[in-house]
């Protein structure tokens, strides 16, 4: 008896080592420190990409290569300490002209161009192994639909107006807005209307001893629209943001109904970054009512007049301002930071769209020589446990950051002082030139990575994998001989292979990652201890050497599947109900299994069936 | 030469002696998860760790504190690794559960310190996520039991099924059982080790098995003892092989991979251990108890032929 393969299972164990070679190679060049340079507007070209070149050259920093790559120019450092300090002198330099222009430090694989041809890529490393922030942030849904009933109150009172439907107010309430009606008559008739007009909502009448109401809230299907708008609008004013803060390759991902992930990678301020995504402020301006007297009355007494509003200074002084709003923060389309000319102190340029800049230049015109105040306008949160239940409760902090009087006609370009600080006066522009979000956003859950944290996660799961593989590969030699370096090789193409698929799929290797791998190992050999063990059962019963190998193989396959197909289910379930870091885990798990049942049952005969399929053999090595 | 660890040794004649053993591991274990519970870590119950490397070593009674000083008198503040790092946890507390804390601290530590901090690492876990997670994480584990019920009853037979549940209930109690008792940290990669403790475990009883169910089918004169014995010791050696070669590796991953992987190996250590022992006598125990015999196992006749004819 003879055991012998079919040239073409040798092709193909020969085509699937040099294909696994292929994509897992990238992997040991490793990344360079660069810099990536986009520009939001337009496309950078041929020319954006020389004058970079000649900047590095003036400062006299040495880049290793400089190129065009897709909408941006990416330019490589031999040293971490070069990529900083061509950070800040072409940021400088470009921001001179145009702010719009994003320069964001970052790690380009280093894969050389052969290999990129076969479209062969490197890994790419989780947050933990190459440092950065990852933010869970929850948008908080209450405060959206609140917010887009007070916007929509605005409707219902000019359309009833304009039917001449009598009402004596509507307020929006939380989750619904209240109509109230002076008579039961008035309320019906106009409940006809209404709901005759307005689609999307949900009428129900209620009434006290003196008046009647009918209260409005979206439907189902309104309601979902909104949340689906919040959220959405929350990601792309996310998304701004992170532009603004010069940061390559983020991910900003919608998580569930509520919830969006956001991963910026190499992030080295975290305090600031968690600031500015979270930041919820935006600007008013109004026109300032009466004198100081009028505002110190009005804060003794704790009442402000009819139409006015009190608000506090950043002095501390108090200070009426009129109730309706002369532009928002949703109005500006430019802002930047600067220095006042006349006072020295930092301050803000501000654009507004067309809309903003003709009311702006309208109720400006009729009252020059008069007060305008800026309110900056920022919502906080609090969790408090009332009678056990969490509740979320908003405040919003409104201060009135500058009080000045108008000298001239404003329109499409102003600017504002009243900052504390030139980084507040920073902040502020981004956040304006940002959007403002459309609900606030809370980060229920936050996980920082620091960069030397994260290199040493690289360099001790490396060791510990190369550790734990050099004691298997020991140990299976001394115990099997050599069926136990015919295990070895397969091992070794296991781990390959692995690294190849992890590769191609561009998965994320993160620490758990890591460890899946090892542990893969670990439990790789399985299935040749257990074809081994049978072979030497088989020897022992007096079956001669062939016939061995024969009854070894197939009867351990049948045990084999079946651990296996259990090990399997076990990874999909834990991949379907964990969350990111279990997940990495669970994929390297799955793809371990599937490559281990190739190298270790297949990869392990054709090299058996070479050494020993072809001759009469009196004795095995195991 | 082929060399056997095991010829013939009686492992069934052990059986009491082990359930005694088992019986008292669970028991402690299940005790001592209602009265110690286990040291949840901030993926389960919400808060905040901030990790922070100093150039030199520190002492940490400054740190208490400064920190102390402005209100953060319940911190928990430690070294973690060596002298020059330190490890600051937060637990939740009304009003004190935002992800701003951590930036104030940073800034507190950055002030009390001479020279320049390295933020190394800061976890924050909103309350409700924490929730959400045992909740989740104690759900991965229940249906992954339940999937594995049905696959194993479905390719041998429910006692066979019922066994390997039993086994791998014994091992994640047990597991976590010492995790109570030491009361070592249990967070978020403990679970994921407990639950690959699972598929671990389940992988060695599925080959235990496998053989069980082959000499039933080939062997007709000996007890369903004998055969589950014999079974044993064809298998124990791969049993054992496999069991060493993985716990190489989780020493290496446990002593090199550094603090982060430590209590994840710790758990799979434990777990592999416990799961080696349990394939052989909790997983065969119960399926014997359940009274699975030679008969159970039988393929089935192929019931063509008696429908076959006119």
């Amino acid at each position: 008896m003879v055991n012998r393969y079919a040239p073409w299972r040798y092709i193909l164990l020969i085509l699937v080592v040099v294909i696994g070679a292929l994509y897992a190679a990238p992997n040991l060049y490793g990344e360079d420190p660069a810099l990536q340079i986009t520009h939001r507007v337009n496309l950078v070209d041929e020319g954006e990409l020389n004058n970079i070149k000649s900047l590095l050259e003036a400062g006299g920093i040495e880049y290793r290569s400089a190129e065009l790559d897709g909408n941006n120019v990416l330019v490589r450092f031999a040293s971490e300490d070069a990529q900083l300090r061509a950070a800040t002198q072409v940021r400088d330099a470009l921001h001179a002209n145009d702010r719009r222009y994003s320069v964001a430090l970052n790690l380009a694989p280093a894969t050389p161009d052969w290999l990129s041809a076969f479209n062969a890529l490197p890994m790419y490393l989780g947050l933990d192994l190459r440092g950065g922030v990852h933010f869970l942030m929850e948008v908080d849904m209450e405060s959206a639909i609140e917010k887009s009933l007070e916007r929509v109150a605005g409707e219902f009172r000019t359309f009833m107006r304009e039917e001449k439907l009598r009402y004596n107010a509507v307020q929006s309430d939380q989750q619904k807005i209240r109509v109230r009606f002076s008579s039961a008559e008035g309320r019906d008739a106009a409940r006809l209307v209404l709901e005759e007009e307005f689609r999307d909502y949900l009428f129900a009448d209620t009434s006290d001893d003196r008046s009647w109401f009918i209260e409005i809230s979206y439907n189902a299907a309104a309601l979902e629209e909104e949340r689906r708008a919040a959220i959405e609008q929350n990601i792309s004013t996310l998304k701004n943001r992170v532009n603004e803060l010069g940061v390559a390759e983020p991910v900003i991902q919608r998580q569930g109904d509520e919830r969006v992930v956001v991963q910026l990678p190499g992030v080295q301020d975290t305090v600031r970054a968690k600031e500015i995504l979270g930041a919820t402020a935006t600007l008013e301006f109004r026109l300032v009512h009466g004198s100081f007297t009028d505002w110190s009355a009005a804060q003794a007494s704790g009442k402000a007049p009819i139409g006015t509003r009190l608000y506090l200074q950043s002095n501390g002084d108090p200070v009426l301002l009129k109730r309706s709003v002369i532009v928002t923060g949703d109005q500006i389309v430019g802002a930047a930071s600067g220095i006042d000319q006349q006072s020295g102190s930092p301050d803000v340029t501000i654009t507004m769209n067309a809309k903003g800049a003709d009311r702006m230049a309208e109720i400006t015109r009729d009252n020059i020589g008069k007060p305008m105040g800026v309110v900056f306008i920022e919502d906080k949160f609090e969790f408090r446990e009332v009678d056990g239940v969490r509740q979320r409760i908003r405040t919003t902090e409104s201060q009135v950051i500058n009080v000045a009087t108008i000298r001239d006609q404003l329109s499409k370009r102003f600017h504002i002082t009243g900052l504390d600080s030139t980084r507040e006066a920073r902040d502020l522009a981004l956040l304006l030139r940002a959007g403002a979000l459309r609900a606030p956003m809370v980060i229920v859950e936050e996980r920082t990575v620091g960069p030397s944290l994260g290199q040493e996660n690289i360099d001790r799961g490396f060791l510990s994998v190369v550790v734990g593989f050099i004691l298997v590969l020991v140990f299976m030699a001394v115990y099997y001989k050599v069926f136990g370096l015919v295990a070895n090789l397969a091992l070794s193409l296991n781990l390959v292979l692995m690294v190849a698929i992890l590769s191609l799929f561009q998965a994320t290797l993160t620490l758990p990652g890591i460890a899946g791998i090892v542990l893969t190992v670990g439990m790789a050999v399985d299935a040749n201890v257990l074809i081994f063990e049978r072979i030497r059962e088989e020897l022992r019963v007096g079956n001669t050497p062939q016939a061995a190998i024969y009854a070894g193989y197939e009867k351990a396959f049948g045990t084999i599947a079946d651990a296996n197909i259990t090990t399997f289910i076990a990874a999909i379930v834990l991949f379907g109900f964990g969350t990111g870091p279990i997940q990495g885990f669970a994929v390297t798990l799955m793809i371990g299994i599937v490559s281990s049942m190739f190298t270790a049952i297949f990869g392990t005969r054709a090299v058996i069936n070479l050494i020993y399929g072809r001759k009469q053999v009196s004795r095995l090595a195991i | 030469m082929a060399k056997t660890l095991f010829n013939n040794f009686d492992f069934m004649g052990l059986r009491k002696p082990a359930m005694i053993l088992s019986s008292v591991l669970l028991l402690v274990a299940v005790f001592s998860l209602f009265t110690m519970k286990l040291n949840v870590g901030i993926d389960f119950t919400g808060g905040s760790i901030i990790e922070v490397g100093y150039l030199q070593a520190v002492e940490l009674e400054p740190i208490r504190n400064a920190l102390e000083a402005e209100g953060f008198g319940d911190a928990i503040v430690q070294h973690f690794g060596s002298a020059s790092e330190v490890l600051i946890r937060l637990v939740p507390e009304e009003g004190k559960d935002k992800a701003e804390l951590s930036s104030q601290i940073i800034g507190l530590l950055e002030a009390a310190s001479e020279t320049d901090i390295d933020v190394r690492r800061v976890d924050f876990v909103g309350p409700q996520v924490g929730e959400e997670l045992t909740e989740d994480g104690g759900l991965a584990v229940l249906y992954a039991l339940i999937a594995i019920l049905v696959y194993v009853a479905f390719r041998f037979e429910y006692r066979f099924s019922l066994g390997a549940v039993a086994a791998l209930v014994h091992d994640v109690v047990i597991t976590l059982g010492v995790f109570s008792v030491l009361q070592l940290d249990f967070d978020l990669s403990v679970l994921a080790a407990i639950l690959a403790v699972i598929g671990y475990s389940l992988n060695d009883t599925i080959v235990v098995f496998d053989r069980v169910r082959e000499n039933f089918r080939k062997i007709r004169k000996k007890t369903s003892i004998e055969v589950v014995n014999m079974s044993i010791n064809q298998t124990i050696s791969r049993t054992l092989m496999t069991s060493l070669t993985t716990l190489l590796v989780l020493l290496s991953l446990s002593f090199l991979g550094g603090e982060v992987i430590h209590a994840f190996s710790t758990a799979l250590i434990i777990g592999v251990v416990v799961g080696t022992y349990s394939s052989i006598y909790v997983a065969t125990t119960t399926a014997l108890a359940l009274g699975i015999s030679r008969s159970d196992l039988l393929l089935p006749e192929k019931e063509g032929e008696d429908l076959a004819g006119p």
